[in-house]
């Protein structure tokens, strides 16, 4: 075991495919010389050369769309995209284009391309550089979407999607730069649509994604003496592992989903609607899904701290779950902004670019 | 001046009798269809564009790479796709090159190149990029031809990718489909400058205005643009003026006023050639009719073929959606 900073690990992640197969590249703003703006690319070029790493002109549809046709060809393209709000320009290539060639053409066509990019709100940068929108893409048939929160799953599953014959989108949390954790020597490969189960429980299943597996870990520990929490990080938003969440849910009657993104037409909504249909009869209580706030996040620390789960709110949630109270609804929670910025939460420490 | 062989040319010639008829065909059994109120989609006859997919055509080895547009069927039967396969995918057969799920505008051949015709204007010129980085990036000298329209010159995306096309000089020929109109939308309410090929200059390369309408011109100033993306020259942008004979698709109206329509129909790039033929004494009359007939009797095996396919097994509805 090494320990490893995400970043480290994401980087480590692609130098070693680089290194085993000739046909991946990986190009974007800033990708080449400079290594990144999160250094997720660092001294890539040097090592193997601006034919296969190299900078692009600041142009999303152009970046995408290269990976496109180049992943049609064969190869094997890795197209970064800076934060995931810039994705919105370039809708085109990845959801009309990359999740439907393959159908479009009969099955002609291959898409083994990777869009690397990162999410979330925690960092004041305000409304256009902070949004978790991977429901958008979860939504197109086609498209694969993950969401690592441990450092060992940012390089198994940025391994895993690069060799997957299918377009992935990539989304790691820029609250998770500086995280440090151990993490595996040797080749370490983490197969999409596999969950996994962070602490095992009894009364309630807590499936959460991204930043949130940690705030919901926080959560659970501090929760220890009143509620048995059995944590599910999901990894892999599409493909979703719905036999360990419906395993769980059997198990202790009880879920509530966690995710940064708002709670409206979410991946929340998505899995408690499967969980509904094919478990509903386990179920002891309603199912609770406790997203962000129906807001753009804001950019002063306190609306921002408020426009997404904590781990008091979370706290909250699972209380009310268990309490048998009349309404487990938790957007009265966001209702106002009561949460102080909690210093212990994981990952609020973030030094900007490099 | 006839500049090819007389091979060289009845070829040419061949590919735009294939085009024309093919076109003629399809609006006749779509018609027929739709009046017995089956669902067709639409149908964007490129009928009076032929010079321009022949003449590109003419110049692209089979392992080069073409993106096409939502007006495609040209370029498709120009790259070479077969005829029975085509003819088939136009009326949703399994038996289709895209087995049924791709239609009029999605036809692939990716052994030929073939990348696709796109439903979204403009779309095929990201993907391009990426083809032709491909070649480079496999040692290869294949090149990319990347098809739109005039209309699709107003698409952020036309910008985006001939200006990274431009930066990493890729071995690219844009060809600009200009037939004056985007659906109903005049060039003039498109675009404040004259010719498209102009907005070269603003990337660095060259640029290159052409009577789309001359299968000759087009085949002379294509085969100079690919063989300079060839040899590592970079990009070009081609821009070819043409006119299509009939309105953007089978579900909107003619509205263009007649008078242009008719000066258009007496530069018909068919005739035009076949009169440059033969009054240069390259062919003689009886030789291109039967090469029409020929032409006729491949599309009506093809169509013969596509009508006896079987449709689609509505339990595949989700096959090819991902590669295992």
């Amino acid at each position: 075991m090494t320990r490893l900073k995400m970043v480290r690990a994401i980087c480590e992640a692609f130098d070693e495919e680089l290194e085993r197969d000739p046909s991946v590249c990986l190009f974007g703003e800033d990708v080449g010389e400079f290594g990144g703006v999160f250094s997720t690319s660092a001294r890539l070029q040097k090592r193997y050369g601006a034919r296969r790493v190299f900078d692009t002109p600041l142009s999303e549809a152009a970046i995408i769309g290269m990976a496109v046709g180049a992943a049609m060809t064969g190869l094997r393209p890795i197209a970064e995209i800076m934060y995931l709000d810039f994705i919105t320009v370039a809708v085109d290539p990845l959801v009309n284009q990359a999740a439907k060639l393959r159908s479009m053409s009969g099955g002609q066509a291959k898409l083994p391309l990777v869009i690397f990019t990162q999410c979330g709100a925690g960092t004041s940068e305000a409304a256009q550089h902070s949004q978790c929108l991977e429901a958008w893409f979860a939504h197109v048939p086609g498209l694969k979407v993950v969401m690592p929160a441990t450092v060992a799953d940012a390089k198994g599953l940025l391994k895993a999607s690069i060799r997957d014959d299918n377009p992935v989108l990539y989304i790691w949390h820029k609250l998770l730069y500086d995280l440090k954790e151990e993490v595996p020597e040797g080749e370490l490969l983490v197969p999409l649509g596999k969950a996994a189960v962070r602490r095992a429980g009894s009364d309630l299943t807590l499936v959460a994604t991204s930043l949130m597996v940690h705030r919901a870990a926080a959560a659970a520990d501090a929760l220890t003496e009143e509620i048995d929490v059995e944590l599910i990080d999901l990894r892999s938003i599409v493909p979703w592992d719905v036999e360990t969440v419906l395993g769980s849910v059997r198990k202790t009657g009880r879920l509530l989903v966690v995710h940064e993104a708002n709670t409206q037409f979410g991946v929340g909504a998505e899995i408690v609607r499967r969980v509904t249909e094919e478990a509903f009869s386990s179920l002891r209580c309603a199912p609770v899904v406790h997203g962000g706030a129906a807001a753009p996040i804001p950019f002063a620390h306190v609306l921002e701290s408020a426009a997404v789960p904590q781990q008091e709110t979370i706290m909250a949630a699972a209380r009310r779950m268990l309490s048998g109270g009349q309404s487990t609804r938790v957007s009265a929670l966001l209702d106002k902004p009561a949460v102080a910025p909690n210093p212990q939460l994981i990952g609020t420490k973030f030094d900007g670019l490099r | 001046m006839i500049d090819v062989s007389k091979e060289e040319a009845l070829q040419l010639l061949r590919v735009m009798y294939a085009i024309r008829a093919f076109e003629l065909r399809m609006q006749a059994i779509f018609r027929k269809r739709t009046e017995a109120g089956q669902s067709v989609g639409a149908l964007h006859s490129c009928e009076g564009q032929e010079a321009v997919a022949a003449g590109v055509g003419a110049c692209l080895r089979r392992d080069d790479y073409q993106f096409s547009t939502h007006r495609g069927h040209g370029h498709a039967i120009a790259k070479g796709l077969d005829l029975k396969r085509m003819a088939a995918e136009m009326l949703g057969k399994a038996t289709g090159c895209s087995r049924g799920r791709g239609g009029s505008m999605h036809l692939f051949d990716l052994e030929i190149g073939l990348m696709g015709g796109n439903g979204i204007v403009g779309g095929g010129l990201p993907l391009a990029l990426g083809t032709a980085f491909s070649a480079r990036y496999r040692g290869t000298d294949q090149v990319t031809v990347c098809y739109f329209g005039e209309g699709a010159a107003s698409q952020g995306a036309a910008h985006e990718s001939i200006n990274a096309a431009a930066v990493h000089q890729l071995p690219i020929v844009y060809v600009c489909e200009n037939n004056l109109y985007a659906a109903t939308t005049h060039v003039r309410q498109n675009c404040p400058v004259e010719n498209i090929a102009d907005r070269a200059a603003a990337y660095g390369i060259p640029g290159r205005v052409i009577d789309g309408n001359d299968v000759l011109a087009v085949r002379r100033a294509v085969a100079e643009a690919v063989a300079r993306a060839r040899q590592g020259g970079g990009p070009t942008l081609l821009e070819c003026k043409t006119y299509r004979h009939r309105p953007h698709c089978m579900v909107i109206p003619e509205h263009r006023p007649a008078e242009e329509r008719n000066a258009w129909k007496g530069r018909d790039p068919i005739r035009r050639f076949e009169e440059q033929l033969c009054g240069e004494n390259a062919a003689a009359r009886d030789e291109l009719e039967r090469l029409a007939a020929d032409v006729e009797r491949e599309l009506a095996e093809a169509i013969d073929f596509a009508e006896r396919s079987p449709d689609p097994d509505p339990q595949t509805v989700c096959q090819w959606v991902w590669a295992d």
